[in-house]
């Protein structure tokens, strides 16, 4: 980020004002039900796409939680992740029905393919309940069957490698 | 009058590009309506043409085929199936809980009580809790959701229990490989379930309900919360359910990936908004649940029995099944099968008939090695298994557990070995860590079964492995550690030559398996 003014040694990246009010108004809108973090957690995610280290303390402040406890449920679980999407994401079904159809020579084909690629991020998942027309997993959310190697190309074809 | 096609709106269908064929039929001058899938799922898209003969369908429909379906091009090949409710695989199921899936528009109400939704509801208001809880008694409803408790019990725990507020949930977490019923159910017609959860919250006097449900499922949770508006906005949630006085409100909340959470007590925190850790029991969430009030807790397809069990009588469905299980499974065909998809039948029917005559075997042509039953935690059982009768107490006795029916098929490349390993991998990457046995023990053990399959110090090792097994089954707190050791023995059991091992070592391991169901660590499930 560009530095405005005569700025000594490197500071930490300022919050981002926006985003912090943006994360306010999203927990204050469901602090009002039963058992809100989870809710708002995944409304930061869907609105800003990861949960940032700033957002914690501000969620905290508005559900009168400990910051603790806070990022005990964020570490929690795989939904809430920590650091931006890259532009485009595959999730891969690594679980038993789909190992039974090939699932691991696609993961491996695709690890291969975006290794150390900033664009694409190749990740895991356990069972997205498409189990009799594997391997399945997910392009950019979208629900794919059947993904050989092949396939995944074919539907990737458009994508920077 | 145009035609007037149905292209199902199931994840699965979807998966397959029924959207872009249902796009094509319109533009085509085609009405088109969307249905959940018939659960014939190699033959998705499966379109259906309304004929005076009735819903004939074409299979693996692409936008490109959309002329030679119109014209009737296609009508002597393969490719059309003739009038879907007579085809063969679904004529010999016994639909009950999926009477409508696949039939009707999921979220048309109206459908949904021209098809006998609603009567269920309807005819529990009219009786007291109590004569609604020993209907559900009677009809010898278990848990589907894996431990194959009796619904009726629970029910009546919580109805007893005096409590300002009580909870439904309904676990929808269902975070099993191969399972697709409860996604598909909630995508094909939720109604159903709300009809079922309605019932329970009349029964025992709750007035909220939550369907925990999990985010893998984004077409289901858009079809439920559209449904229960629908619901709402006809009298059928709400301050007064059809009239009648009694307060449900419902709602969903979306799981965050953790396949722990479908633990129920790991559930119920996490609705409360924590860690998904599992909590000791006693107190059973029938006493103390969701923020320590009493709270049933249901897979979606116990409560999506239930309004049949209420409108034909606990007495019809106790009449259907085997044993001490009664009524119908929604078993579930995956992996490596040829003919995948949802069969609903009576309970007692074999794994071969699942596998053989319904599955038809398996997708690459190749012959069975094995089935594993009942989700990760489940058995690994080769075809000499399979004139097992689909019961809990028989799968009990075969060491191996029904779990929430799904049923997965492997060809003859699977590597037992390198499944047994992977069983012990998920439980590592899944544990909620709170017990010594399961978080270490599961790493050990894919340590373990790695120096077995490398052939180091083999002997030492397998009984190693054989102890690390025995103190998770006994010394987990829940059945995720409890159980991981079923799918590691029944691999070693059946398949020691994939662990490079003679059978007779491997008998040592395999001779102490996890016990049945009633005895599982935490009661949570076989
Ligand atoms: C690790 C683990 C995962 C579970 N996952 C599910 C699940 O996804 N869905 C479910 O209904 N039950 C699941 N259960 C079983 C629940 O703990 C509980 O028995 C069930 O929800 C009770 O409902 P039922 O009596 O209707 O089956 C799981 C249990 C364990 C130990
Ligand atoms: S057995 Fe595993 S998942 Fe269950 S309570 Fe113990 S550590 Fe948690
Ligand atoms: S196991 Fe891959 S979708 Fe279910």
């Amino acid at each position: 980020m560009r530095q405005r003014g005569p700025s000594p040694a490197p500071a930490p990246a300022p919050a981002d004002p926006e985003r912090a009010a943006s994360v306010r108004s999203i927990a204050e809108q469901l602090a009002g039900v039963r058992g809100p973090l989870l809710p708002i957690l995944h409304e930061v995610v869907e609105t800003h796409g990861h949960v940032h280290d700033d957002d914690v303390p501000v969620i905290a402040e508005v559900l009168n939680l400990s910051r603790a406890d806070v990022l005990g449920v964020v570490s929690f679980y795989h939904d809430f992740r920590r650091t931006p999407p890259a532009t485009h994401r595959v999730a891969l079904c690594r679980a038993e029905a789909c190992q039974a159809r090939g699932a691991e020579a696609t993961y491996a084909a695709a690890s291969d393919r975006w290794a150390g690629s900033t664009e694409v991020e190749v990740g895991e998942v356990f069972c997205l309940g498409n189990c009799a027309l594997g391997p399945s997993g997910t392009l950019d959310g979208t629900l794919h069957a059947r993904l050989t190697p092949d396939r995944l190309d074919a539907l990737t074809e458009e994508w920077v490698r | 009058m145009s035609p007037v096609a149905w292209v199902p709106c199931d994840a699965a269908a979807l998966s397959v590009g029924a959207d872009a064929v249902a796009a094509a039929l319109e533009a085509a001058g085609v009405t088109v309506r969307r249905n959940g899938s018939r659960g014939m799922l190699w033959l998705e898209p499966l379109v259906e043409l309304e004929t005076d003969r009735g819903r004939v369908g074409y299979a693996n429909v692409e936008p490109g085929d959309v002329d030679a379906v119109l014209s009737g091009a296609l009508d002597d090949g393969d490719r059309c199936v003739g009038v879907v409710d007579e085809h063969p695989w679904l004529a010999r199921q016994h639909r009950v809980s999926f009477t409508r899936v696949g039939v009707t528009e999921p979220t048309d109400l109206a459908a949904y009580r021209a098809h006998g939704g609603l009567a269920g509801l309807e005819r529990a208001l009219t009786l007291t809790d109590e004569q609604v809880v020993a209907e559900v008694t009677e009809s010898g409803l278990r848990g589907r959701g894996g431990a194959g408790f009796p619904a009726g019990i629970k029910w009546d725990t919580v109805r007893k229990a005096s409590a300002d507020v009580k909870f439904v949930c309904c676990n929808a977490d269902e975070g099993d490989s191969g399972t697709f019923a409860d996604r598909m159910l909630i995508e094909g017609d939720p109604f159903t379930l709300i009809e079922g959860m309605t019932i329970a919250a009349v029964a025992v006097g709750a007035t909220e309900g939550f369907v925990y449900l999990r985010s893998e499922y984004p077409h289901a949770i858009r079809t439920l919360r559209r449904a229960i508006d629908i619901a709402y906005a006809h009298g059928v949630l709400g301050g007064s359910v059809l009239g009648s006085g009694h307060r449900f409100d419902l709602d969903v909340r979306v799981g965050a990936g953790a396949y722990i959470c479908g633990e129920e007590t790991s559930m119920l925190d996490s609705l409360e908004g924590k860690r998904g850790e599992v909590r000791a029991k006693p107190p059973i969430p029938a006493l103390q649940g969701l923020f320590g009030q009493p709270t049933v807790v249901n897979n979606v397809l116990t409560l999506s029995a239930v309004p049949m069990v209420l409108a034909d009588g606990g007495a019809a469905y106790a009449a259907l099944g085997t044993g001490r299980s009664r009524g119908t499974q929604v078993f579930q065909l995956g992996g490596n099968v040829a003919h995948g998809g949802i069969v609903e039948a009576d309970f007692g029917i074999s794994l071969r008939e699942l596998v053989e005559d319904f599955g038809g075997g398996t997708a690459s042509g190749r012959p069975v090695k094995a089935v594993q039953v009942g989700g990760p935690l489940g058995a690994y059982l080769p075809p000499a298994k399979f004139d097992l009768p689909m019961d809990y107490e028989a799968f009990a006795a075969a060491d191996a557990m029904v779990g929430h029916g799904g049923i997965v098929v492997f060809d003859d490349s699977m590597d037992a070995g390198a499944m047994a390993r992977f069983a012990m991998e998920f439980c590592a990457k899944e544990s909620c860590g709170k017990c010594t046995p399961c978080r270490v023990g599961s790493t050990r053990g894919v340590e373990v079964i790695d120096r077995i399959r490398a052939g180091t110090q083999r002997e030492a090792n397998l009984v190693l492995l054989d102890d690390l097994c025995t103190t998770m089954t006994k010394g987990s707190l829940c059945a995720m550690g409890g159980l991981t050791p079923m799918p590691v023995r029944s691999a070693l059991e059946h398949f020691p030559e994939d662990f490079g091992v003679e059978p007779a070592a491997a008998e040592a391991v395999t001779d102490d398996m996890p016990e049945s169901a009633t005895s599982t660590p935490g009661g949570a499930r076989p």
